[in-house]
């Protein structure tokens, strides 16, 4: 009975069936369904999406509503779980829109879709400077770092990123993954990045081939 | 310097030699033109603050970029530039330039935000002139702030409706400080119109036509970036799609007249329409037909009806939008594209539609001069054949290396002959 709740919450998640989802969430809940069984029905409709999204089924606006959905069962579930519970991560993932590019919608997606997908995110937010890059990874220790840009001018902030970590001896210690408006595999040839990513969902899969999860 | 006669010359040739490629004819050679965005400030060894600020530097930069480039055409710089006084004086929050918020030669960037909430639709619907400037004008500049203690100007009719009280408002120091912001912003205003004026004349004068004499946007963009904010709207379309129709609808003709003013205004017709969120991955095909395209494709057949072109540039990829936007009056449109493949364009469009642009801004940021002459070759080949392409940089120039666009202009003129 409780797996075939499940199957509905997944159903109606990954069809983005908002009000219909939040509904079933709530009676779950007051149910008494174990918190954690809702938030795992949840991350497998997460699942589905990003694979809706690859095999082009599904958008960003597809993406941007799963997350406000997960965002309201989340609202729900994570008061009632065990401390500690919520807990356990796949690993460390560092991220932020480089020096001189305020731009950050693409960045937030991608932010958002590794944290449902399990990855510890630590996001520095917009303009962020080579040395803030060079601190964090020494402090948070992120097995990838992830460099956001939209304008042109982020080309040379990024070159400069990776040159600052090669600088600061930290450069074989992480993989360095880059995203953005106008980003290809040319400008990953420049930047010396590991890999670029056209999207989200495509961060997310190069996150579980160098981390794995 | 070249002469009077021969510039006159000049700038008969170029406004032919687009308007063949624009009506599907075959001109003696592909255009080329280009945006040149803060390139030419670069270009001119002066800082992006200053041509935000000072109209003469502004002025030099772009006529000396446009003598040494030679584009076939040119964007007036000073509606998209020349904004630093004005933005102050306004205190305009949807943005951060050179000077203000940002480094002094980094570019303008546009920071969004939900300035009309979910629950404000009724109003804008009902009243979209009352929501702006009561509710929208305060939220998005500082200065402005005063105007949200008015009253609805609707209710101000006569010696006993709105005469007695109505007025009151007008008197309070938070509206008569944001008054006198927009006095200044008039006349901030009125300093860019002439000096537009005066640069569309020089370039004239030098035997360059301008490439655009209007602007304007789609619908569903100008909700989007300005009201709603990109995640706002892409919830909207869930959450109440029939008020986002709705809007786009209220918005169409507004669209239209900002576009048809400009033009009749500056005596040229074509319409720049830049595109921001229909492109391919932005929406599903069943939301682009339903939410984007269809009051876009009301602007342009509106504005070819009145005899304009209208000239989107449609950013990122749009592949999969090839076969909609197919559907407009042939011979009249120039559509720009950014990612979009070319061939497929070229293929899907040619009887309809002049295409232009592509030329990646990789390339001519971290290209070789070779790759840029082979990318441009592959272009003018498949492209160019028949008419119907103009050779441009897949999105304005900004960082461009000069010899790289030099290798694009040049290559284009030689290779491009007819």
């Amino acid at each position: 009975m409780e797996a075939l709740m499940n199957d509905k919450l997944v159903k109606l998640m990954a069809d983005l069936m908002e009000k219909e989802t939040i509904a079933l969430v709530r009676e779950l809940a007051k149910e008494g369904t174990d918190p954690k069984e809702i938030l795992d029905a949840a991350r497998s409709a997460m699942e589905l999406v990003g694979k809706r999204f690859e095999k082009e089924e599904y958008f960003i606006p597809d993406l941007v509503m799963a997350g406000e959905i997960m965002k309201g069962i989340s609202e729900i579930v994570k008061p009632l779980l065990k401390k500690g519970e919520s807990d356990i991560k796949k690993g460390k993932v560092l991220i932020g829109t480089v020096a001189g590019d305020i731009h950050d919608i693409g960045k937030d997606i991608v932010t958002f879709m590794l944290d449902v997908s399990g990855y510890d995110v630590l996001d520095l937010g917009i303009d962020v400077p080579a040395r803030t890059f060079v601190e964090k990874t020494r402090e948070f220790q992120p097995r990838v770092v992830g460099l956001s840009g939209f304008l042109t001018l982020a080309f040379d902030s990024m070159k400069k990123t990776v040159v600052a970590l090669e600088e600061a001896g930290l450069r074989d210690r992480v993989k360095v993954m880059i995203g953005g408006g106008q980003i290809d595999d040319e400008v990953r040839k420049y930047v010396r990045a590991d890999a670029f990513g056209k999207d989200a969902v495509a961060a997310v899969n190069l996150c579980r081939q160098w981390i794995g999860g | 310097m070249i002469m009077k006669e021969d510039a006159a010359e000049l700038y008969r040739q170029r406004e032919k030699r687009v308007n063949d490629a624009i009506a599907l004819r075959v001109p003696d050679r592909i255009p080329v033109v280009v945006l040149f965005s803060f390139f030419s400030a670069r270009y001119a060894g002066v800082s992006l603050k200053e041509v935000m600020y000072e109209p003469e530097k502004l002025m030099e930069a772009q006529l000396k970029t446009l003598r040494e480039f030679q584009p076939d055409m040119d964007q007036n710089p000073y509606g998209t530039r020349f904004l630093g006084p004005i933005l102050e004086t306004l205190d305009f929050k949807l943005l951060r330039w050179p000077g203000h918020g940002l480094g002094p030669n980094v570019p303008y960037q546009f920071v969004e935000g939900e300035y009309m909430k979910p629950e404000e639709y009724d109003h804008f619907l009902s009243d979209p002139s009352d929501f702006m400037m009561r509710r929208y004008w305060p939220r998005v500049c500082g200065s402005l702030m005063g105007l949200e203690k008015l009253g609805a100007i609707h209710n101000i009719i006569t010696y006993y409706m709105g005469f007695p009280f109505g007025f009151a408002p007008f008197s309070l120091p938070e509206v008569v400080e944001a008054l006198e912001a927009i006095k200044k912003a008039g006349q901030e205003s009125l300093k860019i119109a002439t000096w537009s004026r005066k640069y569309t004349e020089k370039a004239k004068e030098e035997g360059f036509p301008m490439q655009v004499g209007a602007f304007t946007q789609a619908p569903f963009d100008t909700l989007g970036d300005f009201f709603r904010g990109t995640k706002g709207l892409m919830l909207d379309m869930y959450r109440r799609p029939d008020q986002v129709v709705k809007a786009c609808e209220k918005l169409l003709p507004f669209m239209f007249e900002i576009a048809l003013g400009a033009t009749k205004a500056s005596g040229n017709p074509r319409v720049f329409i830049p595109l921001h969120k229909g492109l391919d991955g932005f929406m599903s095909l069943e939301q682009f037909k339903r939410f984007y395209w269809p009051t876009l494709r009301g602007l342009m057949v509106s504005l070819i009806n009145e005899g304009c072109n209208p000239c989107p540039f449609w950013e990122g990829n749009c592949f999969s939008r090839l076969p909609i936007i197919k559907d407009i009056p042939a011979g009249k449109a120039c559509y720009a594209f950014e990612a979009t493949d070319m061939v497929k364009a070229k293929e899907i469009l040619e009887d309809t539609v002049c295409i232009r642009g592509n030329v990646p801004l990789s390339l001519l940021i971290a290209g070789s001069l070779e790759d840029v002459r082979v990318y441009c070759k592959k272009l003018i080949d498949v492209c160019g054949r028949g008419g119907g392409f103009i050779m441009d940089s897949a999105t304005g120039l900004d960082d461009a290396k000069p010899e790289n666009v030099k290798a694009m202009f040049e290559f284009t003129r030689e290779y491009g002959v007819y």
